[in-house]
C-alpha cells in the first residue's frame, strides 16, 4: 500500500522559524534515494540543500517556490511504498488522517514536528481552526495524496458563517496575521476578521487583506455585496492569464541597491562618442601576442585599463560617500567591478586591486570573473567591496545608457556598441570604429568638471592608447 | 595567502601522494595498518557526511563537521594508547572514531538527547566541550595528576601515559589556552597540546588572530612547537606518536599546530561564502587529505577493488545505522536535566525541579478554549 511520509521544514539553523523555499530540485513523480537534493532554502542565514530522508516516490510537493514558511511545516510529501495498492479512498477524509503523521511523527522529523504537534499547548483549539496548512495554488486540484487539510480549504468557496462562533459558545479566536499586515490591513480600513485567510498556518496575507480592499473578497464576513461574489470568477480568470512572479533572491537584491542607489545619490551622466579604431588595432594585435596566449582579449579589457589610468589621474571618482560619519572615502585600490548578466540575475562581481595588476593579469582576472559568473558559481565575497564598475551594455547591441550606479561607489561607465561608421579621419570621410561611451556618476562628491575629465580621459587612452605613456 | 604551505612544516605525503623523508619524524608501518589509517579516514568522512544530511532533515540541532580536518584527527587520535587520555573540542569525530566511541554517541549531543553520548572513562575521551579552550586546564590538570600517579616515565609502554588537549585556531586567542600552555610547561606535565589551524575560526581568518605563526606561541613558555601538514595523516601520526612519546617518559609538554582547512561551514549554521573565496576552498581541495593517501596506496599497489568496495559498503552501513539510530535515540525526561547538575542531592535543585515539575503538570490539567497565550499561574504568580 502506497505509505506517504512527510518532510516538515527543519531549522537548518539554531533557532531559525521560517525559511524561503527557493527552488525545488525534484517534483511530483520523480523517484528520490535517500539524502538526494530535495529542494533549496534560503533561510535569515544562509542557502541551504535539504537532503530527502526518504527513499520512493515524490507525491507532492506542498509549497511554490518563492513561499516562506515556518518551520515545522509539511513541505513535501514521499510515496515511500509506490507498488503498493492505490490507497483507500477514505484516508483523506479526517482532518489529519491523510498521512500517517498522527503515527509516527517523532520517527519523521524528529524534534521538528514538536511545534506543529502542539502537544505542549495548554489549550485545544475549536476543530476548523485546526486546518493549519498552506492553501497554496499547488493542492488546488483534489489529488488523492495531497494532505486532507489542503482540498477542502481551499476549494470551499462559501466561508464560514460569521454567526459560527457566538453560536456554538465557542470564543472568537484571535485572527493570525504578521504585524505589517495587521498594519496594512488598519491603513486600508478592513477588518481582519473579515478577510478570508489563505496563508501558512491559516494566516491572512497581505494579498488576502488587498483583495477584500479591493472589493473582490470572498470574505468571512456577511455583508458581502453580490457584486463582490461574483467577483472572484472574473479574478480567476484574469490571474490565470498572469504569472505572478515572487520577488526574492538575486531580483529583490537588485531591486533594493537600485532604489537605494537613484534615490540617494544624485545622478549625472554624461557621453562621449570615440573613435576606438587603434584600440581594435590593439585588440588584433595583442591577440596574436605570444605573451597573451590562452586568455581572452576583449575591447573591455582595454577600456578597463583605461578607466584604471584614468583614475589614477582623477582619484576622487574612486570613492565612496558616507553619510554618517560624513566622510567621503577615496579609495588607493580599485576593485573593478563588472555588470554580469548571470543565470541567477544582474551581479556586479569585482576584480579586487585591479589597479596593480598587469595588462595579462587583468585579461586573467577578467576572464575568470566572467567565467565564475556565466557558471552561476559567484559568491557574495566576489561582488563585495567593489569601487567603480562598467557595464558594457554594447554586448546587446545596444549604443549606450544612462546605468545607475553600484551602491556605495561614485561612478559607473557604460560601454556602448563598437561599430564601423563614417567618420571624418585626417580630412576624410572613412570607415572608422565608434563607440559611445556614457558615465554617470554621484555628484554629492563628483563636480561636473571631474566627471568629465574623468571620462574624456578614459576617450582619450581608447582613442589612442600610447597617450597612456605620456601621461605620470 | 591561506593556501600556500608554511615554511618548516613537516610533511611525508606530498599533496600528489608522493613519499618524502624528513630529517626527524618517520612512520614504518604495515600494508594493513596504512590501510587502517585510509578506512579510518573513509568512514569518517562519511559519519561526516550523514550527520550534516540528519541535520538537514530536521534530525539534528546543529552539527560541527570535520570535512578536510580527517587526517589531522585519525593522524593524532591512532597515535594514542589505550591508557591515554584525550580532550576533544566539539569537533573532534574522528579523535572520537579513534577511541571507539559508536559515532551515535557523538549524535546524541547534536540532537540535544545527552550532555555526553559515551562513557569517558571507558574511552579515555572527555565529553565534548562547547565552550572554546576550556577543555585545556582540564586537560593539563589531568595530565598533572597522572604525574602525581607516578604513570610517567617508568619505562613501562602499558603503564606511562599521556594526554592530548585538542584546541582550534580561534581558541589560541583565548585565556585558558595560553593558562594551560604555562601550566603545563611550569609543571612539565606530560601533556600534547594539539591544535588544528584550520585558517578560520567561524568567519576570522587567522591571519587577524596571531602576529606569529600558531606553534611559536609555545617558544614564549618554553614548550617546543610542533608544525604539521595537518592533511598528511602520516605526518600527523608521527609527529603526534614523537610528542606523546616524550610526555610519557617525562619529557614534557609538546604544542602542535596541524595546518590544515576546515572545507565546509563552521556549523550547519554557518555560510562560509559570505567570507572566502570558492578560489581559497580550490587550492585547498587539491591538498584533500583522503585523495592524497589514496593516491600513495595506489602506487604502493596496497588498494584493491575487493577492499574498495568492501570499504564502500561498510560506510553505507555506518551511515544507514547513524540514519536509523538518530531517530531511535530516547528523548529524556524533562526532569532528567536536573539529575546530574550536582553530585550529590542539592536543595536548591530540588526546589527547582518540584517547581518545574509543577509546571509542566499545569498543562495536563489545563481545560479546552481560553487564551493559549496565557502563563500558567505557577509562573505567573512567581515571587523570589
Amino acid at each position: 500500500m502506497p505509505t506517504l511520509k512527510q518532510f516538515t521544514l527543519p531549522d537548518a539553523g539554531e533557532g531559525l522559524t521560517e525559511a524561503e523555499i527557493v527552488s525545488w530540485k525534484v517534483k511530483a513523480g520523480d523517484v528520490v534515494a535517500v539524502n538526494d537534493v530535495l529542494v533549496e532554502i534560503e533561510t535569515a542565514k544562509s542557502l541551504v540543500e535539504l537532503p530527502s530522508p526518504f527513499a520512493g516516490v515524490v507525491a507532492e510537493l506542498h509549497v511554490p517556490e518563492g513561499a516562506t514558511v515556518d518551520v515545522g511545516t509539511p513541505i513535501v510529501s514521499v510515496d515511500v511504498d509506490p507498488s503498493g495498492a492505490a490507497q483507500q479512498a477514505g484516508s483523506g477524509g479526517s482532518g489529519e488522517g491523510g498521512t500517517d503523521e498522527a503515527g509516527s511523527g517523532a520517527v519523521l522529523v524528529g524534534y521538528g514536528t514538536r511545534t506543529p504537534a502542539a502537544r505542549r499547548r495548554r489549550v485545544v483549539r475549536p476543530p476548523h481552526q485546526r486546518t493549519a496548512v498552506p492553501a497554496e495554488p499547488v493542492a488546488v486540484q483534489p489529488d488523492p495524496s495531497a494532505p486532507a487539510q489542503a482540498g477542502p480549504a481551499q476549494a470551499e468557496p462559501a466561508p464560514e458563517p460569521a454567526g459560527e462562533a457566538a453560536g456554538t459558545g465557542v470564543v472568537p479566536e484571535r485572527v493570525l496575521a504578521k504585524p505589517p499586515v495587521r498594519k496594512l490591513a488598519r491603513d486600508l480600513g478592513v477588518d481582519l476578521a473579515q478577510v478570508r485567510a489563505t496563508g501558512p498556518g491559516g494566516t491572512v496575507t497581505r494579498e488576502d487583506v488587498l483583495t477584500l480592499a479591493n472589493g473582490n473578497g470572498n470574505g468571512n464576513g456577511n455583508g458581502t455585496a453580490p457584486a463582490a461574489a461574483a467577483a472572484p470568477a472574473t479574478e480567476r480568470a484574469r490571474r490565470e492569464r498572469e504569472r505572478h512572479v515572487p520577488i526574492r533572491g538575486v531580483r529583490r537584491a537588485t531591486a533594493r541597491a537600485m532604489v537605494e542607489s537613484a534615490f540617494s545619490a544624485p545622478h549625472v551622466t554624461v557621453f562621449a562618442t570615440v573613435d576606438v579604431t587603434r584600440t581594435m588595432k590593439l585588440v588584433r594585435r595583442l591577440k596574436e601576442d605570444p605573451n597573451f596566449a590562452g586568455v581572452r582579449i576583449s575591447p573591455l579589457l582595454i577600456v578597463a585599463k583605461a578607466l584604471l589610468v584614468a583614475v589614477r589621474r582623477n582619484p576622487e571618482v574612486n570613492a565612496t560617500w558616507d553619510d554618517e560619519a560624513q566622510v567621503i572615502v577615496v579609495k588607493d585600490y580599485v576593485n573593478l567591478g563588472i555588470a554580469a548578466a548571470t543565470p541567477r540575475g544582474l551581479l556586479v562581481p569585482n576584480v579586487k586591486d585591479a589597479d596593480a595588476m598587469g595588462m595579462r593579469e587583468l585579461a586573467e582576472a577578467l576572464g575568470e570573473l566572467t567565467r565564475t559568473a556565466r557558471e552561476g558559481r559567484t559568491s557574495p565575497a566576489d561582488t563585495a567591496d567593489g569601487t567603480i564598475t562598467i557595464t558594457n551594455v554594447g554586448v546587446f547591441g545596444i549604443d549606450t545608457g544612462t546605468p545607475i550606479l553600484n551602491p556605495g561607489e561614485a561612478a559607473i561607465l557604460a560601454l556602448g556598441r563598437i561599430a564601423q561608421q563614417p567618420a571624418v579621419h585626417k580630412g576624410k570621410v572613412k570607415p572608422r570604429w565608434l563607440t559611445t561611451l556614457g558615465l554617470s556618476f554621484d555628484h554629492r562628491m563628483v563636480d561636473g568638471e571631474l566627471g568629465s575629465r574623468f571620462l574624456a580621459d578614459i576617450a582619450a587612452v581608447l582613442e589612442d592608447p600610447a597617450r597612456a605613456l605620456t601621461w605620470n | 595567502m591561506p593556501g600556500g604551505d608554511p615554511e618548516g612544516m613537516v610533511q611525508l605525503l606530498t599533496p600528489a601522494g608522493e613519499r618524502v623523508e624528513h630529517p626527524d619524524y618517520d612512520v614504518a608501518l604495515e600494508p594493513e595498518e596504512l590501510l587502517g589509517l585510509y578506512r579510518d579516514l573513509v568512514l569518517v568522512r562519511r559519519v561526516d557526511t550523514e550527520a550534516n544530511a540528519l541535520q538537514r532533515q530536521g534530525e539534528l540541532g546543529l552539527w560541527a563537521g570535520l570535512l578536510g580536518q580527517e587526517a589531522a584527527q585519525v593522524g593524532s587520535g591512532r597515535a594514542l594508547r589505550p591508557q591515554d587520555h584525550a580532550f576533544p573540542t566539539y569537533r573532534e569525530h574522528g579523535v572520537a572514531w579513534c577511541r571507539g566511541v559508536d559515532p551515535l554517541g557523538i549524535l546524541e549531543i547534536f540532537r540535544g538527547t545527552s550532555h555526553g553520548g559515551w562513557d569517558p572513562v571507558a574511552h579515555r575521551l572527555h565529553p565534548y566541550t562547547l565552550v572554546i579552550a576550556a577543555q585545556l586546564l582540564p586537560a593539563v590538570g589531568c595530565a598533572m595528576g597522572v604525574q602525581r600517579d607516578g604513570a610517567v616515565g617508568t619505562g613501562d609502554p602499558g603503564r606511562d601515559t599521556a594526554v592530548i588537549g585538542y584546541l582550534g585556531d580561534g581558541a589560541t586567542s583565548q585565556g585558558e589556552a595560553s593558562e594551560a600552555l604555562q601550566w603545563a610547561a611550569v609543571f612539565n606535565a606530560p601533556v600534547v597540546i594539539f591544535c588544528q589551524n584550520n585558517q578560520w575560526a567561524i568567519s576570522e581568518p587567522v591571519s587577524v588572530q596571531a602576529r606569529v605563526p600558531l606553534h611559536r606561541r609555545a617558544d614564549g613558555v618554553g614548550v617546543p612547537g610542533v608544525l604539521v601538514d595537518g592533511n598528511d595523516v602520516l605526518a600527523c601520526l608521527a609527529v603526534t606518536r614523537a610528542a606523546l612519546d616524550r610526555a610519557r617518559s617525562g619529557g614534557g609538554p609538546t604544542f602542535v599546530e596541524a595546518y590544515t582547512y576546515r572545507m565546509g561551514a563552521h556549523t550547519t549554521s554557518d555560510d562560509p561564502t559570505r567570507y572566502r573565496s570558492a578560489a581559497e576552498v580550490d587550492v585547498w581541495r587539491a591538498k584533500d587529505p583522503i585523495d592524497r593517501f589514496r593516491r600513495y596506496l595506489e602506487s604502493e599497489g596496497l588498494l584493491d577493488e575487493d577492499f574498495t568496495t568492501a570499504l564502500e559498503a561498510e560506510a553505507e552501513q555506518l551511515a544507514e545505522h547513524l540514519r536509523a539510530g538518530v531517530r531511535e535515540l530516547p528523548e529524556p525526561a524533562p526532569l532528567a536535566m536536573f539529575d546530574h547538575a550536582y553530585a550529590e542531592p542539592h536543595e536548591q535543585v530540588e526546589e527547582e525541579r518540584e517547581e518545574f515539575a509543577a509546571y509542566l503538570a499545569s498543562f495536563d490539567a489545563a481545560p479546552s478554549g481560553g487564551d493559549p497565550h496565557q502563563q500558567p499561574a505557577t509562573v505567573a504568580g512567581r515571587t523570589r
